[in-house]
């Protein structure tokens, strides 16, 4: 399959909620096309970027619109519950922000994985499997962690396992909403250099959710800032220190940075009609 | 209901005073409520409870403690609208007025359990220790009891009569309440903002009184309007097995009692003060059911 | 302002007691901005709390303002140390009005004139009086955090330790926090002991910091030192490498868990 065909088709993408004060517009427009890269979706709180992630997977609570959400040549929207049965999980995978909520506390991670991995191979197969997906992560004894609970794992463990397991069904889409952040800043790069590797050797497309440019500016080949629900700005990760829009040079000035030490730091002044949808 | 500037006032996201801060949770907290139907049922049944009891003497059509020979086990009629009993007292009277009886039940019980209990929990769980230990332990022993037995032997102790069947029933309502306001006060003890308090330089009585104790009250307040179906039953079954009111004061349990021997030929003796009792008893637990979707939505 | 000799702190039962500080020294000048950056489990928060007085199991000394402090801290303490809090979420008492917030420790103390106080709290923490009778639940992050600030400040101390006060904010809502800490301290020459997990904000916060991993402190060093790159100790080059971002190549090299 050629490289630069698309895999993913979003136009014109709305999520609204009712709420008690009226309706709450979460994503408005939004629109990409993305091959087999990886394409960050960057925003500050309220920015609407993990619920675009999971009007992908048709996994939010809100009510879903778009022109075109198509995944190859399947229609998203149109799914019904069995067709969703074979694209989550199977061909496109999510990986949480906290392992331990995503992790079945009562069930051994080996036995998660295998699970996970199972339709379609034998037990031993999908053992074989899981096994390989563990050291795949770079964890160094796998079979100890296919033996262990989620809870005697650590934190970087426990989103090593969790990667491992939405890998079982080898998906061709990852979605990844702050998939790092509760982890300290050296294990962060260790899980981020797995999935690098992954979607280097895999072929695989990743959608990596993040509020954190800086990291995403090294991680990334391409970045979409949001604000307010809308897609203010796309860039090349590379050229993000020349962007135009005014929300994201704010957001870029305003992080400490080490190596150049300012007295004050730049704040962000916010204009309202950022998160305006324009004609 | 409410004029629009009232509203906005109660809504308003910049109150400029305590008052009006107060007033606006409370505002938000009767709209969650009454957006529950069953609730206001309940809250309707309470309060016909207490406009029953408060007009009684206008209410009643007949003099609910003595009745004429003559209109002895009469069935429900014009003029006796559901019956009279035994002696001749107009049983809907005799509902009206203990009305009064069940309330003030219902009301010193809720006004002495739950504080000891709120009190004796979120001391044991602030303070910990052989304090903990030996406060639980005496919480277990009288929660090891049934209820009712308990509540029996108390009122047979002290002997027959309103006050010390409220007492009797205290006694035996506290220990739920201690166990969770202790597990209530365990679950916000090491919480930030109790750090917070620690560093303000407060002493223990002003984080356990201003700190920890506001925190239990919601799911207090639900447990013990849950629990008052429980107490009117409670003080019915004192009241038919005679450790409740001294007659001929009515109260429907013990109505109930004396009607039970003409059950059959003369139902609506002892059915009527019956159905009285289930009301109510349903209305507290719509209440309480209301009053847990608003303040611990956890249990939602 | 602040002096910690030999400080340890032990967790836990007997048998399996976990050390989370282990024999830390640290001496702070008054006025110094300080901060204590490592990875989560280092012990830097515990060295706050044992400074707090909100745990007591700790050995060692801690002298604040040349006077030793004991396990039980008189009031007097706390007009002198003030904390805030990582998470502004859980720092404030959910059923207080931010006026209850900030007038509770003058009600302790017995200060007079609450009135004008808590405004010039609110005030100096840039919120105004329209938040004052509101709840926290009615308030942003940022804004949350301010209050925290403004209840830290109201007593007037001379330390304030602040525990991760940004971690739970975003980006351009810190750098507003980062500047009013900056400020209040250059109007009243407060002493700060700052924890972070972030280097970039330590450099920017802290004139000296120390790198702490598994409960002992690996290194002191500069914000200039920072900005050369002229780290002593291998950890924290590694720390600093990790800071500046995503590097394929320099990752296979670090140190693992």
């Amino acid at each position: 399959m050629a490289m630069n065909e698309p895999i993913l088709d979003v136009a014109g993408l709305n999520v609204r909620f009712d709420t008690p004060k009226g309706e709450f517009h979460a994503v408005k427009d939004v629109s990409f096309r993305m091959c087999r890269e990886k394409l960050a979706i960057v925003g500050e709180s309220g920015s609407g970027k993990t619920q675009t992630g999971r009007a992908i997977l048709g996994l939010t609570q809100g009510r879903v619109s778009a022109e075109r959400l198509r995944f190859h040549d399947i229609d998203l929207l149109g799914l019904d519950a069995g067709g969703w049965r074979g694209i989550r999980g199977r061909r496109i995978s999510m990986v949480m922000q906290d392992p331990k909520y995503s992790l079945n506390p009562v069930m051994s991670i080996g036995d998660q994985l295998v699970e996970a991995g199972r339709h379609g191979r034998s037990p031993e197969k999908a053992r074989g499997m899981a096994l390989d997906m563990l050291a795949a992560v770079k964890i160094r004894d796998p079979l100890r962690v296919f033996r262990a609970w989620p809870h005697e794992l650590s934190g970087g463990m426990g989103q090593r396992a969790m990667i491992a397991m939405m890998l079982m069904a080898e998906p061709e889409l990852l979605i990844a909403d702050e998939p790092t952040s509760a982890l300290d800043v050296t294990v962060r790069l260790q899980v981020l250099a797995i999935l690098d590797d992954l979607v280097k050797t895999r072929d695989m497309g990743l959608i990596f959710i993040s509020h954190d440019l800086n990291l995403v500016r090294t991680f990334c080949d391409r970045v979409l800032i949001m604000y307010g629900g809308r897609v203010v700005e796309e860039r090349a990760a590379r050229d993000l220190q020349s962007a135009t829009h005014p929300y994201t040079r704010g957001l870029l000035a305003c992080a400490p940075e080490i190596d150049r030490p300012v007295p004050r730091l730049a704040t962000l002044q916010r204009d309202s009609a950022w998160a305006e949808v324009t004609p | 209901m409410l004029s629009a500037a009232m509203r906005d006032w109660l809504l308003s996201d910049t109150p400029h005073s305590r008052w009006q801060a107060r007033a606006g949770r409370l505002y938000l907290g009767w709209l969650a409520f009454a957006r529950n139907p069953l609730a206001l049922l309940g809250l309707l049944i309470l309060l016909l409870l207490i406009v029953m009891a408060i007009f009684a003497p206008w209410i009643a059509p007949h003099n609910p403690l003595f009745g004429a020979l003559e209109d002895r086990l009469l069935p429900p009629s014009g003029e006796f609208l559901l019956g009279t009993d035994e002696q001749g007292r107009d049983i809907f009277s005799r509902i009206v007025y203990g009305a009064r009886t069940t309330l003030y039940i219902v009301c010193l019980v809720a006004i002495t359990a739950a504080p000891v209990g709120l009190i004796i929990g979120a001391t044991a769980g602030y303070v910990g220790g052989w304090v903990e230990t030996v406060l639980m332990r005496l919480t277990d022993a009288f929660l090891a009891f049934p209820k009712l037995i308990l509540a029996l032997a108390f009122a047979a102790a002290l002997g027959a009569g309103l006050e010390n069947a409220v007492l009797a029933i205290a006694l035996t309502a506290w220990p739920p309440y201690a166990r969770i306001a202790r597990a209530e006060t365990l679950s916000v003890r090491n919480s930030d903002y109790m750090a917070a308090a620690r560093m303000t330089g407060a002493g223990p009585a002003r984080i356990l009184f201003g700190h920890i104790m506001p925190m239990c009250v919601p799911s207090l307040v639900v447990r013990v309007s849950l629990d008052m179906a429980g107490i009117i039953l409670i003080a019915a079954g004192l009241g038919f097995l005679g450790l409740g009111v001294a007659p001929p004061q009515p109260e429907w349990g013990s109505m109930v009692s004396e009607g039970r021997a003409q059950i059959l030929e003369q139902w609506w003796i002892c059915t009527y003060p019956g159905i009285a009792i289930c009301i109510v008893s349903l209305g507290f637990n719509l209440i309480g059911d209301g009053l847990r979707d608003v303040l611990d939505p956890r249990g939602a | 302002m602040i002096s910690i000799q030999d400080l340890t702190v032990r967790f836990g039962e007997v048998r399996q007691q976990v050390t989370a500080v282990d024999g830390v020294s640290l001496d702070v000048a008054a006025g110094e901005s300080f901060g204590l950056v490592g990875e989560s489990g280092s012990g830097k928060s515990t060295i706050l709390r044992a400074v707090a007085g909100l745990i007591d199991n700790w050995t060692g000394a801690i002298s604040v303002d040349g006077r030793p402090v004991t396990r039980r801290r008189d009031r007097a303490f706390y007009r002198l140390v003030q904390m805030v809090f990582q998470d502004p979420f859980g720092s404030l008492h959910p059923k207080h009005t931010i006026d209850r917030i900030l007038s509770e420790p003058l009600i302790v103390h017995r200060i007079a004139d609450i009135e004008n106080r808590v405004r010039a709290a609110l005030d100096q923490v840039q919120l105004g009086a329209r938040f004052r009778f509101r709840y926290p639940h009615q308030l942003s992050g940022g804004q949350r955090q301010r209050v925290a600030i403004a209840r830290a400040l109201i007593l007037g101390p001379r330390l304030i330790l602040l525990d991760e006060p940004t971690s739970a904010l975003d980006v351009s809502i810190q750098a507003e926090i980062l500047n009013l800490l900056s400020d209040i301290r250059q109007q009243s020459g407060v002493t700060y002991l700052l924890v972070s997990h972030d280097l970039g904000v330590v450099a920017h916060m802290c004139d000296r910091f120390a790198v702490m991993r598994q409960g002992k402190v690996v290194e002191v060093a500069t914000r200039g030192d920072l900005a050369t790159g002229s780290l002593s100790h291998a950890y924290s080059r590694q720390l600093l490498l990790a800071s500046r971002g995503y590097d394929r190549a320099v990752i296979d090299a670090f140190a693992d868990e």
